[in-house]
């Protein structure tokens, strides 16, 4: 297989430009006339979906919560970017693009971050007219912040809850497409597999999640908006139903998945508490703006944080890396938080965690300011933990956020299956091997609003009228399959539960493959993913029928495919023998423990081609090539 | 870490197999419960056992876990998402409970949420109110600079509040009219202070409104339970905005 990322010819800073020229256009007459899929309701999904409604195409929504408006975009805290350089502080499209590039430790593609910095500043416009109430300063216009990563303030903001207000924008915006009966919405409706007809996409088969109902849709093409997969991880930031099914079934029906080993930790999060932990809830980085990080000096000094003095506390970001400080990347700050822990230094009950500290801050600018900018996050905080951070330095600990890896796209979004789009975290395309705060959230609507409706008529334009029929030959092998994999699962009658697995499968990867990773280490890891999806399949306890709402077999066929992923994660972080972004291997650091890059043999985009079951997947190289940024050594000392 | 305080509790939860099913309470004991965990995870750990035990674990609404979803729901102690004000369930912790206590579990219960098993229901009606007015008609790509347009600030921040919404339905449960005017206002007060949602102000209350009706909520009698048990805590000042704005379209509808 040979791939082609299209990017267009040119100017870096006219490609999508001329490549808007140079695709094919439907005539506004005909697009009544074309069907689109778009699976998950997220801000990418929302906004393709929306988007193309407008346009005059016939549009399918499916998610699997019970509205659109539940997509685990909502629980973004932090903002969004966008070069709109308002506050004067020398932003610009390309100090945007550069920003991200190097950010993502040089591993993503300069045109489709190009792209990005230049649709940034339409999202915030498009927002604002729906009714995004952003943050504005007292002369009415709209404020902004700074985020990790960046040294002017382009980070756009609704209190600590700017997903939320993105995507009840988005959701408004696919509401009124519902209403104009141009899309149809499948709520509780999860994709379970996409069928694929002479090469391409043509529709999907889904199950009713409260009847149990095996469906066939047929259309002209599919657009997977479907999320990340950090909930391998089973402890993550995720929300519970955060799968990564319809991403892994459009992989094993033959589109190629890129970078998987590129895994986001979060640098402030809230510690683990116990076993019985669920999932893990996120305190926004934007708390770095004014909470300082730091542990005792001493390791093992057990003294409360206010009684330890000033002279014993070690600011350790702000010693190592005097011009960003608080506000390195995630990647650094993560990592930088393991190592106090691993010498001893981490502080509350189990020793991981860090203190991120707001009495300098309120000393500053008083408790009302503090509280203006983040109070519903102390809030969240003090409910979770049961202390309150305004007068004790709250704990944070990192923790499993986003993925970077995805679903292989070319610049036109499209994966390597033709007809079948991946938008927003499902593809892989942006962030490269880290992604900036508030950077998600920005490349999510920039597919949904500004890419895609411009990429898919370029495709579209060549399809005939006719869709397939959803009673095609290959729609039904399809719902066979699905329907005997749910039996499968459901038959297996052993003693261990889903949770069971999962949570052991999440420890594997995060012990072997997650913040820091060995070779040898991975390999041992592969092996026990190997051994546990063995057991899955043999001493699986599931309950129920198919027919029905059944909790258990959602998790069950979630979790199957979790443990296919993460083997793939393993694989990919083996073949990977550098340290860049997100991925840190031991055995590549400079002298200092920093990521050390090997840009002479990994400046490539690794995408894997599944071979079947058991089988070792295939590696493509897509090479990057850079023409626009000099590749350094990133610092942020 | 809290384990030796571990709670026995003793839960009384509605069990319905399907939307045509009757349903009962049935009692659950569970033992050792962390005063860390949330309400949830105490239901994971049940749901755990029950699992093992052979018996169909409870069916309940739930994503984010972070307060924010709106997914989750449950009717605990008489009380949508719990004793706690300002909290969903998710977010509701099990330091606020006792040992020995009895806590009881029920749905939202509303004619236009029909139970669909368990303690889920189903919410797509708050859906179709939405499709019937709750946006800004404006297309991708249409919009001018977004600064172009100042919003002076506390206009802003009660747009912003009344946005807040998670459109969780507690409004509803709390209310014994099953009235969804809370829900219903935050969204028609958000749209209506803004400037870009003045052009649609009047077509939107009327259709919202409307909307609502027809979907079998019932009527508003300014209890102001709905703003008590919000978890957003959402001020019933929305509502008598919309009443506003609602009587004056009536007043002065060019739909006549």
């Amino acid at each position: 297989m040979k791939l082609d990322a299209k990017i267009p010819e040119g100017d870096l800073s006219e490609k999508w430009s001329k490549h808007k020229f140079n695709v094919k256009l439907v005539n506004p007459a005909n697009k009544r006339k074309y069907e689109v899929i778009v699976v998950g309701t997220g801000l990418a999904g929302a906004s393709a979906a929306a988007s193309l409604a407008e346009l005059g195409y016939n549009v399918k929504a499916f998610c699997f919560q019970d509205s659109p408006r539940r997509a685990h975009s909502i629980a973004a805290q932090g903002g969004i970017n966008a070069s709109k350089n308002y506050q004067n502080d020398g932003d610009s499209v390309y100090r945007l693009f550069y920003d991200t590039i190097k950010g993502g430790d040089y591993r993503s593609r300069e045109a489709n971050v190009h792209r990005l910095a230049e649709v940034s500043g339409n999202i915030i416009d498009q927002c604002v007219a729906q009714g995004v109430p952003f943050a504005r300063d007292y002369g009415g216009l709209l404020d902004n912040r700074s985020f990790g990563g960046a040294q002017v303030s382009r980070t756009f903001y609704a209190r600590g809850q700017t997903g939320q207000q993105l995507l009840l924008g988005a959701y408004s915006a696919l509401s009124r497409q519902v209403a104009a009966g141009k899309v149809k919405l499948y709520t509780r409706t999860e994709m379970m597999d996409v069928v694929i007809i002479d090469g391409k996409a043509q529709g999907i088969i889904t199950r009713d999640l409260v009847t149990g109902k095996i469906e066939s849709h047929s259309a002209h093409a599919v657009i997977l908006a479907s999320g990340g997969y950090g909930n391998v991880f089973f402890l993550s930031t995720n929300a519970m139903g955060s799968n990564a099914s319809a991403a892994w079934r459009a992989h094993k029906k033959g589109a190629l998945f890129a970078n998987p080993c590129f895994t986001q930790i979060h640098p402030t999060c809230i510690p683990v508490h116990g076993t019985y932990q669920s999932k893990l809830t996120l305190m926004s980085e934007s708390l770095r703006n004014d909470g300082r990080v730091w542990v005792p000096k001493k390791a093992g000094d057990k003294r409360k944080p206010n009684d330890i003095p000033e002279n014993e506390r070690d600011y350790y970001l702000e010693r190592k890396y005097p011009s960003f400080g608080n506000l390195v990347p995630r990647d650094v700050a993560s990592r930088n938080a393991k190592y106090v822990c691993d010498e001893g230094r981490g502080v509350g009950e189990t020793g991981l965690a860090v203190y991120l500290d707001f009495s300098d801050a309120i000393k500053r600018d008083g408790e009302d300011t503090i509280s203006a900018k983040y109070g519903n996050l102390f809030e969240m905080y003090e409910k979770i933990t049961g202390e309150n951070p305004y007068k004790v330095p709250m704990k944070i600990y990192p923790a499993v956020h986003y993925t970077m890896g995805g679903l292989w796209v070319d610049y036109n979004l499209m994966t390597s299956v033709p007809g079948l789009y991946a938008l927003g975290e499902a593809n892989f395309s942006d962030h490269g091997a880290n992604r900036l705060g508030a950077s998600a959230l920005m490349q999510g609507l920039a597919d949904g609003y500004f890419v895609v409706p411009y990429t898919i008529g370029d495709y579209l334009s060549q399809m005939p009228y006719e869709k397939v029929s959803n009673d095609h030959a290959e729609f039904q092998k399809a719902e066979t399959e699905v329907r005997e994999r749910l039996n499968k699962l459901l038959s297996v009658n052993g003693k261990k539960t889903v949770d069971q697995f999962h949570k052991e499968l999440g420890l594997i990867i995060w012990d072997y493959c997650g913040m820091s990773r060995t070779a040898e280490g991975l390999k041992e890891a592969k092996e026990k993913v190997q051994k546990l999806r063995e057991e899955y399949w043999t001493n699986l306890k599931t309950i129920g029928t198919q027919d029905e709402l059944n909790i258990t077999l959602e998790k069950a066929y979630r979790v199957a495919d979790f443990m296919e992923l993460g083997e793939l994660m393993i694989d990919d972080a083996l073949n990977r023998n550098e340290s860049c972004g997100g991925h840190f291997r031991e055995e590549y650091q400079t002298e200092e423990g920093e990521a050390k890059r090997d840009d002479e043999n990994y400046s490539y985009v690794a995408a894997w081609e599944y071979k079947g079951e058991n089988m070792q997947e295939e590696l493509h190289k897509e090479e990057l090539n850079f023409e626009n940024v000099q590749l350094t050594q990133r610092s942020y000392k | 870490m809290s384990e030796a305080k571990g709670m026995n509790l003793t839960l009384k939860v509605w069990r319905q197999k399907n939307a045509s099913d009757k349903g009962k309470m049935v009692t659950y004991q569970v033992s050792d419960i962390s005063p860390d965990m949330s309400f949830l995870e105490m239901f994971d750990v049940l749901n755990e056992d029950l699992l093992q035990k052979g018996e169909d674990p409870i069916t309940f609404d739930h994503d984010c876990r972070e307060g924010i979803c709106g997914m989750c729901s449950m009717y605990i102690n008489g009380k949508p998402h719990g004793p706690l004000d300002g909290t969903t369930t998710c977010q509701l912790h099990m330091r606020n409970f006792k040992d020995g206590d009895t806590i009881y579990v029920e749905p939202w219960r509303a004619k236009a949420f029909p139970v669909l098993k368990d303690l889920s229901v189903d919410r797509t009606s708050f859906d179709r109110i939405i499709q019937a007015g709750g946006f800004i008609s404006i297309n991708t790509g249409n919009a001018p600079d977004a600064n172009e347009i100042p919003i002076p600030k506390d206009i802003a921040d009660e747009a912003f509040n009344a946005a807040t919404c998670i459109g969780c339905g507690a409004c509803v449960a709390a209310c014994k009219n099953a009235s969804a005017m809370l829900f219903t206002a935050a969204k028609v007060s958000q749209l209506s202070m803004l400037p870009q949602g003045k052009a649609e102000k009047k077509k939107r209350v009327e259709a919202m409104v409307a909307q609502m009706d027809e979907e079998g909520f019932g009527a508003c009698t300014n209890t102001g339970a709905c703003s008590a048990e919000c978890p957003k805590e959402i001020s019933l000042e929305h509502i008598a905005r919309m009443n506003r704005d609602y009587l004056n379209a009536k007043l002065t509808s060019d739909n006549v």
